[in-house]
């Protein structure tokens, strides 16, 4: 079943792309920016995730998704309008069809209340068609045996073809209708429906519908069975005996009906297409081996046939992320041996003009380029999740009772792949604090003389290597005088503390602070912004607040393009070379002797502008030396850990700050305390990136600093 | 020798040897990536003393493993002349410091025997079993518990 289960991940990867696709086409159409093109490609990706769906057996997911299309189509036949509760209800739906979907990939309970909740809504708001039967017929999954072929004989199954629009079409005079059924006799005497109609397409124009509502569930499917029917209209001018000839052989093996009857009026290039599609389909379908991997249903109507070259993407290939960073890993070793070898020539006292340096200069520019663009494929747009957050703010809004609406810019900026996935969480954290404490309610907006609807904003951007995203709203500002409250509650400040307005709005950061005064469903569930900034401080990352009182408050979230790669300060401890992160350094400094005092019998602090910060030499906590270095003879970085506590970490010396590409130290051995990482120096040796939160918590609280990383 | 055992490949299977002070000790080539020279490490905190630190390979950051002083040998004072045997152990690729690289042997299945009861409790613990050839005795390593427990690195949930 590997080649299953391996078809089936690419189904729900393409039902990733569908969905995404029809959110967007739904906030397309939402903005009033939706066209005939927009509905069309909405109706694909359900159309498709349908299909796909029925091939796999999913028929919770087929049928929401057939309610769903059922109701799109009627919006594409013009026969429901794009008003904005429709528009509403159907973005709900495909909330709805996501989490269907997700629970058909990862398990899990389906809402059957919500499902047939939403089924019923759909059914109402196409009730305005006059037939969804028609653009809807029966739809039978298709069933694979364990190989991934289909059971029934032609392949067929997965191909929906809908030619009753063409056929229910008002016949004029002078046609020749065809209703042919095969038996399994037909089949087991060597007969193929397929040359039969075939020769039947020799005779001239003509539709073929397939009616395949007569095919049973896989279990009760006969394999010599025929269970395939199909109607016959030729459109142009055709004898009645000529077709009856055609089936001369088969008369006994089938039923047959051959009739004259009035010529519907249709338009040929309409026509001519459909049977090109149709016959490329069956030639397609009848041609072993069947091609699983593409459960897609195929053109179902020819008007949708020009949109969907339209909206073709670019052209792309998936490919496994593991071989992205082994060649990441590969380029990161040419720029360093590309620099040993720099480093040779140079020592062999060759000139810096000689062919030899000028080549190796040319060298470097290109491995530098190499990597550039090697780090260039991790990158991805940030649409995927600000697509995501759309969601949130719409389920946020209607659980609040609030009226709000997302708008994005700057979707196109791209981050490391690893950088997004990991950003889900503290931004759909971060909306549904907008919204639930951020936005006002809708009569206190009216009264503030505001719009009733709350403006949620994101706004990605690239800038000076690092990715900004800002998260703001247009709601009151963050209540200081409150925050102060909650914050002197619960003993996080001292009462009488003096705090300016910047440091009050940062108290939202601490651990175990939530300002809903109610603890409601969506925001307050004990999580607080805490947990935010610690995510982003784990990417690599920092968050800061700016608010203003009746004009809503920004969070600017700033990180690193990549994960792949760290700023780091690159220091001696013990005679070993250490990379410290760069972000977790607020300074640097030479301690002198009236500045640090002992404290107790071993520990000791350093003062730094009237504060006392505990001193920690990095070498005795790694175990690099048994007594503890010389204060006077170190330098003291200070750093900020997770929970915002200043320390000062002793280190030998600094030798310079440096980009270095982070390797994994638990792929080929395990965590080790102290140590987030490794990197590989210039020289070739590999050198330990710092855990700057471990070292600050001491191995005694190591445990549950790890299993917090980890998490 | 190699051509007389050649003959029963098919049964056979191909080990590397290398020596460890006096003794011999031999890995499936299988389990064998690569053979390179002492390179220094960078040691890692808070790690046992058999574990040398981790060298860079080709861009991956793999610990060595001093296997002299992990069988309970006297620890191996690394110098140029000592070989990194780079091994494949599970989903790990691990370097084992080894004194050097003697032989490739091709052996038949049956010809490996029990390990004799009178070694040490340690190097048992390591020790799949003994092969006999041209009067030497050589003990075939069993990899899977070279790093495991004990170890600062295992036991951890990934």
């Amino acid at each position: 079943m590997d080649t299953m289960a391996a078809i089936k991940q690419t189904f729900f990867q393409e039902c990733d792309e569908q969905l995404a696709e029809l959110e967007e086409g739904l906030l397309a159409i939402e903005r009033g920016e939706g066209d005939l093109e927009t509905i069309n490609a909405v109706f694909r990706a359900v159309h498709s995730i349908k299909g796909g769906a029925g091939a796999f057996g999913l028929d919770d997911l087929v049928r929401f998704a057939h309610t769903f299309e059922t109701t799109l189509d009627g919006m594409r036949a013009g026969t429901l309008d794009a008003a904005p509760p429709v528009v509403k209800l159907m973005l709900r739906s495909a909330d709805a069809l996501a989490d269907l979907v997700h629970i058909a990939r990862d398990g899990g309970e389906i809402d059957g209340e919500r499902v047939a909740r939403m089924s019923d809504e759909l059914v109402r708001a196409s009730g305005a068609t006059p037939a969804p039967e028609q653009a809807a017929p029966a739809f039978e999954p298709p069933a694979f045996d364990g190989d991934g072929q289909q059971v029934d004989e032609f392949g067929f199954a997965p191909v929906q073809i809908s030619f009753d629009t063409l056929i229910a079409d008002d016949p004029a005079a002078g046609t020749v209708k065809v209703h042919f059924a095969p038996r399994p006799e037909l089949y087991a005497k060597a007969n193929d429906a397929l040359r039969l109609l075939r020769e039947l397409g020799r005779l001239g124009e003509m539709e073929v519908a397939c009616d395949t509502s007569a095919v049973p569930l896989l279990t009760e499917l006969d394999p010599e069975g025929a269970y395939l029917a199909w109607d016959i209209t030729f459109t142009g001018d055709v004898a009645e005996s000529a077709v009856r000839e055609i089936f001369e052989f088969v008369e006994f093996d089938c039923d047959l009906t051959v009739e004259t009857v009035a010529a519907p009026v249709m338009d040929e290039a309409d026509a001519a297409r459909t049977v090109e599609a149709l016959l490329a389909q069956v030639a397609a379908e009848a041609a072993p081996p069947v091609a699983p991997a593409s459960p897609v249903v195929v053109a179902s109507e020819p008007a949708a046939k020009p949109a969907a070259a339209n909206t073709q993407p670019g052209a792309t290939i998936r490919v496994d992320l593991d071989r992205v960073d082994r060649l990441i890993d590969l380029v990161g070793e040419l720029v360093i041996n590309q620099s040993m070898l720099a480093q040779r020539v140079t020592e062999a006292g060759i000139a810096r003009l000689s062919d030899v340096a000028v080549g190796l200069d040319d060298l470097e520019n290109l491995t530098r380029e190499i990597q550039d663009s090697v780090m260039a494929i991790r990158a991805q747009p940030v649409r995927p999740i600000f697509q995501r957050m759309s969601r949130v703010v719409r389920e946020v809004a209607d659980m609040t009772g609030k009226s709000a609406r997302l708008v994005t810019e700057g979707e196109n900026c791209e981050v490391d792949k690893t950088v997004i996935e990991r950003l889900a969480d503290p931004l759909t954290h971060m909306i549904r604090n907008a919204i639930d404490h951020g936005l006002e309610k809708p009569e206190d907006r009216i009264a503030a003389g505001k719009p009733e609807q709350g403006t949620v904003r994101m706004v990605a951007a690239h800038r000076s290597g690092r990715v900004v995203i800002e998260v703001s709203d247009d709601g009151a500002g963050i209540n200081r005088a409150k925050v102060r409250q909650i914050a002197v509650d619960r003993g996080i400040v001292a009462a009488d503390a003096q705090l300016s307005d910047a440091e009050i709005d940062d108290l939202i950061f601490a651990p175990g602070f939530s300002t809903a005064a109610a603890i409601s469903d969506v925001s307050g569930r004990g999580v607080g912004m805490d947990v935010v900034r610690r995510s982003i401080q784990a990417l690599g990352g920092r968050i800061t607040i700016a608010s203003r009182p009746g004009q809503g408050t920004t969070f600017t979230l700033s990180l690193p393009l990549t994960l792949a790669v760290l700023d780091g300060m690159i220091v001696t401890v013990a005679g070993q070379t250490l990379v410290v992160p760069l972000s977790a350094i607020v300074e640097t400094l030479q301690p002198k002797a009236a500045d640090v005092h002992a404290l107790g019998e071993k520990a000791r602090v350093i003062g730094i502008r009237g504060a006392f910060l505990p001193l920690i030499d990095v070498g005795a906590v790694l175990g690099y030396r048994e007594e503890e270095a010389d204060p006077l003879a170190s330098v003291a970085m200070m750093v900020e850990t997770e929970n915002q506590s200043q320390c000062a970490l002793m280190v030998d010396g600094i030798i310079g700050q440096q980009q270095v590409v982070i390797k994994s130290l638990e792929t080929n051995y395990g965590h080790v305390f102290g140590v987030a990482g490794a990197t590989i120096l210039g020289d070739g040796r590999v050198a330990v990136i710092l855990d700057v939160d471990a070292i600050v918590a001491g191995p005694a609280r190591s445990d549950s600093a790890r299993k917090r990383n980890a998490a | 020798m190699m051509q007389a055992y050649g003959q029963e490949a098919s049964a056979a299977s191909e080990l590397i040897a290398f020596r460890l002070g006096q003794q011999e000790f031999c890995l499936d080539i299988m389990s064998v990536r690569d053979i390179r020279g002492w390179t220094p490490t960078t040691p890692l905190p808070h790690s046992s003393s058999y574990v040398k630190g981790v060298i860079n390979l080709r861009g991956a950051v793999l610990p060595v493993v001093d296997l002299a002083d992990r069988l309970g040998f006297a620890p191996t004072e690394p110098s140029a002349r000592h070989v990194i045997i780079i091994t494949q152990v599970g989903d790990q690729t691990i370097g084992l410091l080894v004194d050097a690289v003697s032989d490739i042997l091709t052996v038949a299945a049956g010809s490996i025997q029990p390990t004799p009861d009178v070694a040490s409790e340690l190097a048992r613990a390591f020790m799949k079993g003994v092969i006999a050839m041209e009067g030497r005795m050589i003990s075939l390593i069993a990899l899977d518990s070279v790093l495991t427990p004990g170890q600062a690195g295992q036991g951890l949930p990934n």
